[in-house]
């Protein structure tokens, strides 16, 4: 019984660093850009989400989509200012812009919010833990797993049903294939950074809802979603959920049967472990290097 | 490489020496007095920022090496320095062993470290080494927290014991920054020879394109280690001189965001240069210093409350600032704007 309480929990978690991890592949499928800021942006989001609701007493119900909208926008603006001015540079570059955009980040947030812990309003979510005989599930991250079940069905259908989908699936293929067919491949980065952000919102919030807010923290849970990408291949969204599934589990399982402290670190042996023995991941492309 | 007129290279030896004309050989020299006669001149608070500055350029010659100069992205940098510091201070304390010794053992530890870290970097590499150097920035600061706290103190500073020669404590800012400095100025000595040799040719010959290296006869396995050993090598000493002049260390000193400044300076400075290593960390370093000041300054505009936060996050915007500037507007860093200035002022007042 204790099991499921673990696996359940696990699958709940799991689903935020699925949301996460998606996040992360969306744009680096697009652009070949891996976020590193991933986790300040989704900080961010969060916090504005929490001042619409204490500072201007907005509804949680509303403030949720602004907030969300509003993410949309930040990633728009991040793109055209940080990474597009670098297209096409090696890959520490890349890397070191989104870390330089997380240190400007962190600074302003520091600023506005400082670098105490913040909490939304108790009982902003209707209901209370729910009880299944032995089993407890926090009634957050039930919400939390809904939405993120929602959020993947709405991105696969995007993906796959429409026409800005395939579009963003071709310039994730190939750049050159892409412009060849005369898709705007700027707009498209332009529109993965948008989606990317605004999944990453809804994970911010989410988080914060349960667990609070504090600007270093929670940043740092998004590291979490790495081992979920690398689990299951940097080039694919179905895989980062399954990954983000999987490192849920196992940290849940290695804090209830090993010691809560070993969970700490549960992800990133996991990362190293499938990085030496399957560097490609589940569902990842393996490339053939020619010189 | 630019040479002044009239400086003709006749045998391979001078090609390849530092010092080519009598003049660089006068202003080295007279720079190396003036710098090591710094003390008598400046005062304590600034010899402090100095001597983190000196310990800083160790460490960022050791990733020079490693990301600059062989292509291997590490954001682990930070944990290579926990373990040297940790080695170091732990074996001056249950051992007794004197400083000087424990710091060459505590080097060579930190290098199997690196070399245990850098094994990925045998089958990965680009981005998904510096994911497994992300797992070893959380996992070896975890070890020091929890696998033995009675002995590493835990999350606790651990204090260290100063360094002694014949009764002699280096404990003041003044001595500890002749031992600082001089390792400093020897290890970029040792660093631009590295660059100079068969070993630095090989990394660079690495960097550009693995594959065509391996190809040509320089093995990866051995070369990618070496340069992960000697990265680690670097950070360990540095690690240890960080422990010695902060006289106490805790995990929270060898964080992530550590790790990034180190690329942010390498960045700066410019990958792969060995000057351009003591620019950019000098650079961000002193910008550091300069926002401690400015930030009250600026926030005595306003109430105490908001002086504070501007105080805090201002570090983190000014380096992001700056290292998303240099990447965008002078990818190669300082070291290339530098590079320029000489070339300009060999050549004025003609434009070429």
């Amino acid at each position: 019984m204790i099991f499921i309480q673990y696996l359940s929990l696990g699958v709940l978690t799991g689903a935020l660093y699925g949301l996460m991890a998606a996040a992360i592949v969306i744009i680096f499928k697009a652009t070949q850009v891996f976020n590193f800021a991933v986790g300040t942006l989704m900080t961010f989001c969060a916090l504005l989400c929490l001042s619409l609701v204490l500072d201007f007493n907005i509804p949680f119900w509303l403030a949720v989509p602004i907030a969300i909208a509003l993410g949309g926008i930040i990633g728009i603006v991040v793109e055209r200012f940080g990474l597009r001015p670098l297209l096409a540079q090696p890959l520490l570059t890349l890397i070191m812009a989104t870390l330089a955009i997380d240190n400007i980040l962190r600074g302003v947030m520091l600023m506005v919010w400082g670098g105490h812990e913040l909490t939304f309003p108790r009982g902003l979510l209707p209901g209370k833990t729910i009880l299944l005989g032995p089993v407890f599930l926090p009634h957050e991250f039930v919400y939390a797993f809904v939405v993120a079940l929602i959020c993947f069905a709405l991105v696969g259908l995007f993906f796959n049903k429409t026409q800005t989908g395939l579009k963003m699936r071709v310039t994730a293929e190939s750049h050159e294939v892409a412009m060849s067919l005369g898709i705007n491949i700027s707009r498209m980065f332009s529109l993965a950074w948008m989606l990317s952000l605004m999944v990453g919102a809804v994970a911010g919030i989410f988080i914060g809802s349960r667990l609070g807010l504090q600007v270093v923290t929670t940043s740092q849970i998004a590291l979490k979603a790495f081992p979920a990408i690398i689990f299951g291949g940097i080039n694919s969204i179905s895989g980062a959920i399954i990954g983000g599934f999987a490192v849920g589990i196992l940290e849940k399982m290695a804090a209830g049967y090993i010691d809560p402290k070993v969970a700490e670190i549960t992800p990133y042996v996991i990362l190293l472990a499938i990085l030496l023995i399957r560097p490609e991941g589940l569902f990842g492309i393996k490339r053939i290097e020619r010189i | 490489m630019w040479r002044p007129c009239g400086v003709i290279d006749d045998t391979y030896e001078k090609d390849l020496s530092i010092i080519r004309t009598r003049q660089q050989l006068v202003l080295m020299t007279l720079g190396l007095i003036a710098l090591f006669l710094m003390p008598f001149y400046v005062s304590g608070v600034a010899l402090n920022t100095i001597n983190f500055l000196a310990i800083t350029i160790v460490s960022l010659h050791g990733m020079n090496i490693l990301t600059g100069m062989t292509g291997q992205i590490s954001v682990g940098h930070a944990c290579f320095m926990a373990v040297g510091a940790y080695s170091m201070t732990l074996m001056v304390k249950y051992w007794g062993l004197s400083f000087w010794l424990a710091t060459p053992i505590a080097m060579l530890i930190t290098g199997m470290v690196g070399i245990i870290v850098g094994l990925p970097s045998l089958r990965i590499k680009g981005f998904y080494l510096a994911m497994a150097t992300l797992a070893a920035q959380f996992i070896i600061p975890w070890m020091i927290v929890n696998v033995r706290p009675d002995i590493t103190g835990g999350t606790d500073t651990l204090t260290v014991l100063p360094p002694s020669i014949g009764g002699y404590l280096f404990t003041s800012q003044q001595s500890l920054f002749y031992l600082c400095m001089s390792i400093a100025v020897f290890s970029t000595y040792f660093s631009r020879n590295i660059l100079r040799s068969r070993f630095g040719r090989a990394f660079i010959a690495i960097r550009d394109n693995d594959l065509a290296a391996e190809i040509m006869g320089i093995s990866n396995v051995r070369y990618k280690l070496l340069a992960f050993f000697l990265c680690s090598l670097y950070a360990g000493l540095a690690g240890a001189m960080y422990a010695v002049w902060m006289r106490g260390i805790s995990p929270d000193h060898f964080s992530l965001h550590e790790s990034i400044w180190y690329l942010g300076m390498l960045i700066v400075g410019g990958m792969g240069s060995v000057f351009g290593v003591v620019l950019g960390a000098l650079m961000i370093r002193v910008l550091n210093v300069m926002v401690t000041y400015i930030g009250p300054y600026i926030g005595q505009f306003f109430d105490s409350s908001t002086a504070l936060v501007i105080a805090t996050g201002l570090g983190p915007i000014v380096f992001g600032v700056v290292v998303l500037a240099f990447l965008i507007f002078e990818p190669a860093g300082l070291a290339r704007i530098w590079h320029r200035f000489k070339t300009f002022y060999r050549l004025w007042p003609f434009a070429y």
